[in-house]
C-alpha cells in the first residue's frame, strides 16, 4: 500500500501540507477562499470566453504587456508581506524574546521575498512595459514573433504559479534569493524546497529568455522606416540593450541551475564538498547572470525616466547621443563585475582590484545620464505631473544608492562590509529607488495610452509619498545599523540596543504598505472615474514618441498606417509640421491570430515542474510528452495570420475621429484561437 | 485661408510625408525569424560556454577516480566526429537541392543527414556504456560530471535535431518547398550546423586534452 501511494505521489502525503503551522494555514484559508470568490465572480459574470479569447489566448503584444504587470502586482502584494513579516519579526526577536516566525520559517520567508520580487515582480513588470510600449514606439503593428510572445508570458506565469504552491504544499528553498550552496547541495537540504526554486526559475527564465530574443529581433528589424537606430526614442535604446543582455546572461542561470538539478536529483558532483565539486562555482555562474540582470531592470527604466523627463519639460533630451553610448557602456561593464559579490571569496589582490575598478567605471556613465536627466530640465517647462515626481524622487533617491555601491566597490571596505545590513540597504535602495520608482513613472505615464483614461491624481499621490517615505523611513536605520556590522538574514539580535533601528524600519514598512494600498485603491477610484479621466486625444501629457500618435486604447493593428520616422522625436515632429491623420484609403491590415498553444505549453510546464519537486515520475513524464506533443503539433499549423479587412479598419478609424462613436463597443475584429487544441467550433 | 490651410495639410497626411499609404511588408515573415533564430542560437552557445567553463573549472577534480586516459578512446571518437561533419555536408547538399526545388533529392539528404545523426548518438551511448563500465561515471567526481553533462548537452542537441529532421521530412512531403518550410529548412541547418561548431570544441577540448594531459 505505501508503495503504491509512493509511486503515485513521490515524496507528497498528508505532511506536506502546512496543518501545523497557524500562518500558513489561515493564509492557505484566506487564499483558497479568495480565489474561489474570484472564480465564482468570473463563472457568474460569464468572463470565461471573454478572458480565454481576448487575453490568454492573444498574442497582441499590448495584452501581454498589460498580462505580465497585472501578474507582477499580484506577485508584488505576495513578495510585500514577506516583506513586512521580516520586518515584524525582526523588531521583535531580540534578548529574550524569539519573536514569532521559527528559524526554517524566516529562513524560506527571505528566500520567497528575494525570488518572487526580482524573478515575478521586477522581470514581468519591465517585459511587461517593454512589451506595451516598445512596438508602438518603433511604429510596429506587433513584436517579430507574437506566439512566442503569448508563451513568454505564460511560461513566466507558470513559474509564479509553482513560487505559489510552494508557500502551500511543502515548503520553498531556504537558501537565499539565489538558492545558494552548500546549503541547497540535497545532504544539507533534502526536502522539496530547493527543487521548487529550480524548477520554478527554470520555467520562467525559459520564458525570459526567449521574451528578450523576441524583443531584440523586433527592435531590429520591424521599424518603423526612417527611424535609423540613432532616432529611437532612449527606450528603445535601453530595452534593446536590457534585452540583449538578458539574452547574454540568462542561458548562463539556465546551465548552473541545470547543473544544480543533476546534482541533486542524480548524484552528480558539480557544486558538492566533496569528489571534486566546487561550490564557488555555482556563485560565479550565478552572479554571472546575477549583476548584469540588475542592470537587465535598471536600463530600461532609464529610458523611462528619458521618456518622462523629456515629455513633462517640454524639451528634447539633452545630450541623447550620450545617453545611448552610456547606455551601451554599462550593458558591456556590467557582465565584467560579477565578482565584487564575493571579493571575500579569495581570489587574490589583483584579481580583486580588477572586479573593484570595474564596478566603479560603471558610475560614470550612469552619473553621465544623471546630469543628461538634469540638464534636460534646466530652464525646461517642468510640469510636476506623477511621472515626473517619480523622476525627481528617483534622482534624490537613486543616487545615494550609487554612491553606497561605489563604497562596496573598494574590496577592503568590502570585507568589512560584506554580507552586511549595509548591502542589504545598498540594493534595495537602487532597486526600489531606480526600478520600482521607475516603473510607477511608467505606469502613471502610459496608463491613458494602454486604457483610454488617467490614473486618479489624489490616489496617485498617496501611492507616491507612501513609497518615497516609507522608503527613507525603512532603510535609513538599515545603513545604519549595517554600517555597524549587523550581518543580514538575522532572525534574532542579542543586542536590544538595536532595537529602535528595526522599530523604525518596521514603521517605515508600514508607511509603504500605504503606499501600495494608495495604488490599489487609486485603480479602483480611477475605473469607477474613468469618464472624468477620460482622454479622447490619444496623447494626453503632449508627448514626443509614435505612441501617442495613435488612439488611447491602441486598436489591435496599433497604427493604420505605418509611420514614416524623420526625427528623433517622431511624434512631436509631426504636431509641429501640422500633421493630420488620414481617414481615408485605408488598406487590409496584416495580423497574427491568437493561438492557445501557449497557455497549453506552460500548462505542461507547469505540470512537470510540479511532479519532478515531488518525485511523481509518471506524471512527469506524462507532461514532458504532453509538452512535447503540444510543441510538435504547433509546428503543422501553417494558418497563423489574417488580415484586418479595410472596411473595418476604416470603422475604428472614424470611430476614432468622432469620440461618439465608441469604437471599443464593436464587434471583437480579432478571429477566434486557432491551432491544435482550439475549442470546438473555431 | 482656414480651407486652404485644411486642404494643404490633408494633401500633406497623404503624400506619405508621415506614413506609408501601401501596406509595405508582411510582418511576421522571412526576415525576422532568421535573425532570431541565430540571437536563439547565440543563447544556446552560452549555455555550452558555461558548460566548458564548468568542464574547465573540474578538470583535474578527479576525486581519485578513474583519469581520462584510462577510459577515452580516440579512434571511437574519431569515427563519431567523422559522422557529424559528414552529416553537415550532407545537409548541404539538402539546402543546394532546396535552392534547385528538387524535393525528392531533399528529402534524401535530409535522411542520409539524420541517419548519420543516429549513427553519431549510437555511438556516443555505446561510449557512455563504456565510461560506466570502467567506474567513469557522473557521481563518481566532479570530472566526470563534467565530462557527462557536457558531452551529454551536445547528444541531447543532436538527438533533437534528429526529431526535427524527421518532422521536416513530414512537412516537406505534406506541403512541399514552400517558403514556411524552406525558412525552417534553414533555421534546422544553422542549428545543426553549430552543433559541429560545438562538437569541434568538445572533441578539442575534452577528448584530446584530457588524452595529452
Amino acid at each position: 500500500m505505501e508503495n503504491i501511494w509512493k509511486i503515485i505521489f513521490g515524496r507528497l502525503g498528508w505532511d506536506s501540507f502546512p496543518f501545523y503551522d497557524p500562518i500558513i494555514l489561515s493564509t492557505f484559508i484566506v487564499v483558497i477562499l479568495g480565489g474561489v470568490g474570484v472564480l465564482a465572480a468570473l463563472t457568474k459574470f460569464k468572463l470565461w470566453g471573454y478572458l480565454w479569447r481576448e487575453w490568454f489566448t492573444s498574442v497582441d503584444h499590448k495584452k501581454i504587456g498589460i498580462m505580465y504587470i497585472v501578474l507582477a502586482t499580484v506577485m508584488l502584494l505576495r513578495g510585500f508581506a514577506d516583506a513586512i513579516m521580516m520586518r515584524l519579526q525582526q523588531s521583535v526577536a531580540f534578548g529574550a524574546n524569539e519573536g514569532y516566525l521559527n528559524a526554517h520559517h524566516f529562513d524560506q520567508v527571505f528566500t520567497a521575498h528575494g525570488t518572487i520580487m526580482i524573478f515575478f515582480v521586477a522581470i514581468p513588470l519591465i517585459s511587461g512595459v517593454i512589451n506595451f510600449v516598445m512596438p508602438l514606439q518603433i511604429g510596429a503593428r506587433d513584436v517579430a514573433f507574437p506566439y512566442l510572445n503569448n508563451l513568454s508570458f505564460w511560461l513566466t506565469a507558470s513559474g509564479a504559479a509553482l513560487v505559489m504552491a510552494s508557500l502551500f504544499v511543502g515548503e520553498f528553498s531556504t537558501g537565499g534569493w539565489l538558492n545558494y550552496v552548500p546549503v541547497t547541495n540535497l545532504e544539507n537540504s533534502p526536502g522539496v524546497g530547493p527543487d521548487y526554486y529550480l524548477w520554478a526559475l527554470q520555467i520562467a527564465g525559459v520564458g525570459t529568455t526567449l521574451s528578450a530574443i523576441n524583443m531584440v529581433a523586433t527592435v531590429i528589424k520591424m521599424r518603423a522606416p526612417g527611424m535609423t537606430m540613432m532616432k529611437m526614442p532612449v527606450f528603445v535604446w535601453t530595452a534593446f540593450c536590457s534585452q540583449a543582455l538578458a539574452i547574454a546572461i540568462f542561458p548562463v542561470l539556465t546551465a548552473a541551475f541545470a547543473m544544480l538539478m543533476l546534482d541533486r536529483y542524480l548524484g552528480f558532483n558539480f557544486f558538492t564538498n566533496d569528489l571534486g565539486g566546487n561550490p564557488m562555482m555555482y556563485w560565479n555562474l550565478v552572479w554571472i547572470w546575477g549583476h548584469p540582470e540588475v542592470y537587465v531592470l535598471i536600463l530600461p527604466v532609464f529610458g523611462i525616466y528619458s521618456e518622462v523627463t523629456s515629455t513633462f519639460t517640454g524639451k528634447r533630451l539633452f545630450g541623447y547621443s550620450s545617453m545611448v553610448y552610456a547606455t551601451v557602456v554599462i550593458t558591456i561593464l556590467s557582465y565584467l563585475v560579477w565578482l565584487h559579490h564575493f571579493f571575500t571569496m579569495g581570489s587574490g589582490a589583483s584579481v580583486n582590484s580588477f572586479f573593484g575598478i570595474a564596478t566603479m567605471v560603471i558610475s560614470i556613465p550612469t552619473g553621465a545620464k544623471i546630469f543628461n536627466w538634469l540638464f534636460t530640465m534646466y530652464r525646461g517647462d517642468i510640469r510636476f505631473e506623477l511621472p515626473m515626481m517619480w523622476v525627481v524622487a528617483f534622482m534624490l533617491t537613486f543616487v545615494v544608492g550609487g554612491m553606497t555601491g561605489v563604497l562596496l566597490a573598494v574590496p577592503p571596505a568590502d570585507f568589512v562590509l560584506h554580507n552586511s545590513l549595509f548591502l542589504v540597504a545598498h540594493f534595495h535602495n537602487v532597486i526600489i529607488g531606480g526600478v520600482i520608482f521607475g516603473l510607477f513613472a511608467g505606469i502613471e505615464y502610459w496608463f491613458p495610452k494602454a486604457f483610454g483614461f488617467k490614473l486618479d491624481k489624489f490616489w496617485g499621490k498617496v501611492h507616491f509619498w507612501g513609497w518615497v517615505i516609507g522608503y527613507w523611513v525603512a532603510w535609513t536605520p538599515i545603513y545604519i545599523v549595517g554600517l555597524m556590522g549587523v550581518t543580514r538574514r538575522l532572525r534574532w539580535i542579542e543586542d536590544p540596543s538595536l532595537q529602535p533601528y528595526f522599530i523604525v524600519a518596521a514603521i517605515g514598512a508600514f508607511i509603504i504598505l500605504i503606499g501600495i494600498t494608495g495604488f490599489l485603491i487609486g485603480l479602483v477610484v480611477s475605473i469607477m472615474k474613468r469618464e472624468q479621466l477620460r482622454d479622447h486625444t490619444g496623447d494626453p501629457w503632449g508627448g514626443r514618441t509614435l505612441e501617442w500618435s495613435t488612439s488611447s486604447p491602441p486598436p489591435a493593428y496599433n497604427f493604420a498606417f505605418t509611420p514614416r520616422v524623420h526625427d528623433l522625436d517622431a511624434w512631436y515632429d509631426m504636431k509641429s509640421r501640422g500633421y493630420e491623420r488620414p481617414l481615408t484609403g485605408f488598406k487590409p491590415i496584416h495580423m497574427p491570430k491568437p493561438t492557445a498553444t501557449g497557455v497549453y505549453q506552460a500548462g505542461f510546464a507547469t505540470v512537470l515542474g510540479f511532479a519532478m519537486v515531488w518525485y511523481m515520475w509518471w506524471l512527469a513524464a506524462l507532461a514532458f510528452i504532453g509538452l512535447l506533443v503540444v510543441t510538435i503539433a504547433h509546428t503543422f499549423n501553417y494558418d497563423r495570420d489574417y488580415y484586418i479587412p479595410a472596411e473595418e479598419v476604416e470603422r475604428i478609424e472614424k470611430a476614432r475621429a468622432e469620440p461618439s462613436l465608441e469604437p471599443r463597443k464593436g464587434p471583437n475584429p480579432d478571429p477566434e484561437p486557432t491551432g491544435p487544441f482550439a475549442p470546438a467550433g473555431a | 485661408m482656414a480651407t486652404t490651410y485644411d486642404q494643404a495639410s490633408q494633401e500633406a497626411a497623404l503624400s506619405e510625408t508621415f506614413h506609408l499609404v501601401e501596406d509595405e511588408h508582411g510582418h511576421g515573415h522571412g526576415s525576422p525569424t532568421l535573425l532570431g533564430f541565430w540571437i536563439y542560437m547565440m543563447s544556446d552557445a552560452l549555455i555550452f560556454a558555461a558548460l566548458f567553463a564548468t568542464y574547465g573549472v573540474l578538470s583535474t577534480s578527479f576525486a581519485g577516480g578513474p583519469v581520462p586516459q584510462d577510459v577515452f578512446d580516440l579512434r571511437l571518437v574519431a569515427l563519431n566526429t567523422a559522422f557529424l561533419l559528414v552529416s553537415s555536408i550532407t545537409y548541404g547538399f539538402g539546402m543546394l537541392a532546396m535552392e534547385r526545388g528538387q524535393k525528392g533529392t531533399v528529402q534524401l539528404w535530409l535522411l542520409v543527414t539524420a541517419l548519420l545523426g543516429i549513427a553519431f548518438v549510437g555511438v556516443e551511448l555505446y561510449e557512455f556504456n563504456h565510461f560506466a563500465h570502467e567506474g567513469a561515471v557522473p557521481q563518481r567526481s566532479g570530472y566526470w560530471s563534467g565530462v557527462w553533462t557536457l558531452v551529454g548537452t551536445h547528444g541531447l542537441h543532436v538527438s533533437v535535431g534528429i526529431l526535427w529532421i524527421g518532422i521536416m521530412m513530414v512537412q516537406v512531403a505534406q506541403r512541399g518547398l514552400i517558403e514556411a518550410n524552406k525558412r525552417r529548412l534553414m533555421c534546422l541547418g544553422m542549428f545543426w550546423h553549430l552543433l559541429d561548431v560545438v562538437w569541434i570544441g568538445v572533441f578539442t577540448y575534452v577528448y584530446l586534452l584530457g588524452m595529452i594531459r
